[in-house]
């Protein structure tokens, strides 16, 4: 099952937080599925009784002395926001209103 | 010692690095001429996202009086470098050729950067590339592509394509790069550069804006493998903001890169790369490059690895899964970009969210945010994430089988010569295949590097040779580089780069 429907994409783009236009949807319809039929060819590998590679090296829970250090001060994280108010990120709401 | 060119732009870092610890020179000099190569053909190559004249001089001042004060200074020090733009660099814009990081300062360097600063290299300014290392090609920037400095209608590569085209048209003498699936080798070898990259964690990615974060890995770029092993030197090592950097010493790849010595070692050219889909001309410069290696006392062996005929589908899952993850934080929350959508009155968060990635990210971007969100998503997960990490460990194995019978394995880097801007942008499968050579290192981990192997017959363009070596071991790379450089330049008369159009001149004053 490799083929996407439009209503796949705007489902899936929606997932991803994009706010696809119709054009956008329609053209991407089509770039997806001719992508989605060649890498399918994952499915052809020889891969049984293989386990998954998820990284290149073998590690597990790198740990650090739990030590306070420096970190960036609360001017030079917010510099960069859209917007701040009172030390803080300030952000569109995020409940609905009633 | 080497006599310095008396246009300094043309120079080696390390004929630089040696004129600068004799004091013949100072890091100002050397930077301010630089500066003005920028100023003179920047506005045909378009390499830079962003020059910093003041930081650089500034930081060359600040070396030369070190230097004057007696201090015990880096190899590289007083070198100037372009830094792609991927890498965060405190109070100067970092944008990873995005819109949706349009201006952005960031209040932080990235490990890199903080080594290149210590180290005394005045940073030129930020280079071009893909949106968010997305791409083949530097079409894929949000400010428009880089041209390549053989044929300014052609692609420098990518993602990037910034760094190599600086290189190429000698707007600095070394550069950073960043590969993910081939964006330090490939523009390498279309711009008859030189790029590594190392064994993944051999260099920190802390800083470092990332894309797929299992398979990114920062290396370094240069004109000659001495210059790129130097800066490898630099940039290497172990940081503890990283916790998958390698916590050993930096491989030793300048002694390689001056030794440079293949005698006794086993060459591997790779059966499945080089055969159908690859340019006659690039085939041929990488026959007889094979040839050389042979001629300078290396046995040569065919080698298979019939894996790597799924790593390109691998990779296309892996990749976006891992990126539509990283990507994420694009939320117009804390930093970048914030877009209201059109007729919402009080729009909320998700909202914001929504219209704001839609409006700050590019088409490639958004492609493969979508197709990663497909592949890790439950029904489809099995049959896509999962093959490809199946996939993935096969790749990994053909590695191992491969090293188990030589030192290194070697294939042309890239299926062909710089195409034209616009060819491959209305096909995303046609720009993916650029990395077809590439992938399989990323895959498993492996370090590679690019070095120019001639200009193609049928176009005059610049093509490449990959190496390959088994993890950790970079210098091997550096000792077959090496050795076929010296040998290909004494074929040449001189360095292949002397070839390119020299861009300055009329076409400058034209700009003016």
């Amino acid at each position: 099952m490799s083929s996407l429907s439009r209503d796949d994409v705007a489902h899936l783009a929606g997932l991803a937080r994009i706010e696809l236009s119709n054009a956008e949807l329609d053209r991407m319809v089509g770039e997806l599925g001719v992508i989605l039929e060649s890498v399918a060819k994952v499915q052809q590998a020889p891969t049984e009784g293989v386990a998954p590679m998820s990284h290149p090296m073998p590690l597990t829970n790198v740990t650090r002395p739990d030590v306070v250090r420096p970190s960036l001060g609360a001017e030079a994280v917010l510099a960069g926001a859209p917007e701040a108010e009172q030390q803080r990120f300030s952000v569109p709401r995020i409940l609905d209103e009633d | 010692m080497t006599d310095l060119p008396t246009d300094l732009t043309r120079a080696t870092a390390a004929d630089l690095a040696d004129a600068l610890a004799r004091k013949t020179i100072s890091s100002v000099e050397v930077t301010q001429a630089h500066l003005d190569r920028i100023a003179a053909v920047d506005g045909q190559v378009h390499s830079y996202l962003h020059v910093d004249t003041d930081g650089a001089l500034a930081q060359a001042r600040a070396v030369d009086e070190r230097r004057r004060a007696g201090e015990s200074l880096g190899a590289l020090a007083g070198v100037p470098i372009a830094v792609k733009d991927v890498m965060t660099t405190k109070g100067v814009p970092t944008t990873c050729g995005s819109r949706i990081l349009e201006g952005w300062i960031p209040p932080y360097d990235a490990t890199v950067v903080t080594k290149l600063r210590e180290s005394g290299l005045p940073i030129l300014g930020k280079t071009n590339m893909d949106e968010f290392a997305m791409g083949s090609s530097t079409e894929h920037s949000a400010y428009g592509p880089s041209h390549n400095p053989w044929d300014l209608d052609r692609i420098p590569g990518g993602s990037g394509g910034g760094s190599s085209s600086v290189l190429a048209s000698f707007q600095a003498p070394l550069a950073t790069g960043t590969d993910t699936g081939g964006s330090i080798r490939q523009p390498a070898a279309v711009t008859a550069t030189v790029g590594t990259k190392p064994t993944y964690g051999g260099v920190s990615r802390y800083g470092l804006v990332a894309l797929a974060s299992s398979l990114d890995q920062a290396g370094p770029c240069g004109r000659t493998v001495l210059d790129t092993a130097l800066l490898h030197a630099v940039m290497g090592g172990h940081d503890p903001m990283d916790s998958t950097s390698i916590d050993a010493p930096v491989p030793p790849v300048v002694e390689a890169a001056r030794a440079a010595d293949v005698r006794g070692m086993k060459i591997g050219v790779v059966k499945e790369l080089g055969g159908e889909g690859y340019q006659p001309g690039v085939r041929a410069r990488f026959d007889e490059s094979v040839a050389l290696l042979e001629e300078l006392g290396a046995e040569v062996v065919e080698v298979s690895c019939p894996n790597f005929e799924y790593a390109l589908a691998a990779y296309y899952l892996i990749l976006p899964s891992e990126a539509s993850s990283n990507l994420a934080k694009f939320d117009a929350m804390r930093y970048g970009l914030r877009v209201l959508p059109e007729g919402v009155d009080a729009p909320s968060a998700e909202q914001v969210m929504a219209a704001t990635r839609d409006a700050g990210f590019g088409d490639e971007v958004k492609r493969r945010i979508i197709l990663g969100t497909y592949a890790l998503s439950s029904g489809y997960y099995d049959a896509y994430y999962g093959s490809a990490q199946k996939v993935r460990a096969l790749i990994a194995q053909d590695f191992d089988a491969a090293y188990s019978k030589v030192d290194v394995l070697v294939s042309p880097t890239a299926p062909t010569t710089a195409f034209r801007l616009g060819d491959k942008l209305e096909d995303p499968m046609a720009m993916y295949l650029n990395d077809i050579a590439t992938i399989p290192a990323n895959l498993a981990g492996v370090p590679g590097m690019s070095i120019p192997s001639g200009l193609a017959d049928e176009d005059g363009l610049p093509a490449g040779i990959q190496i390959l070596a088994p993890a950790t071991k970079d210098e091997r790379l550096y000792s077959v580089g090496a050795a076929l450089e010296a040998a290909l330049v004494d074929r040449w008369g001189g360095p292949i780069l002397d070839r390119a159009p020299s861009l300055g001149g009329a076409a400058a004053a034209k700009g003016a």
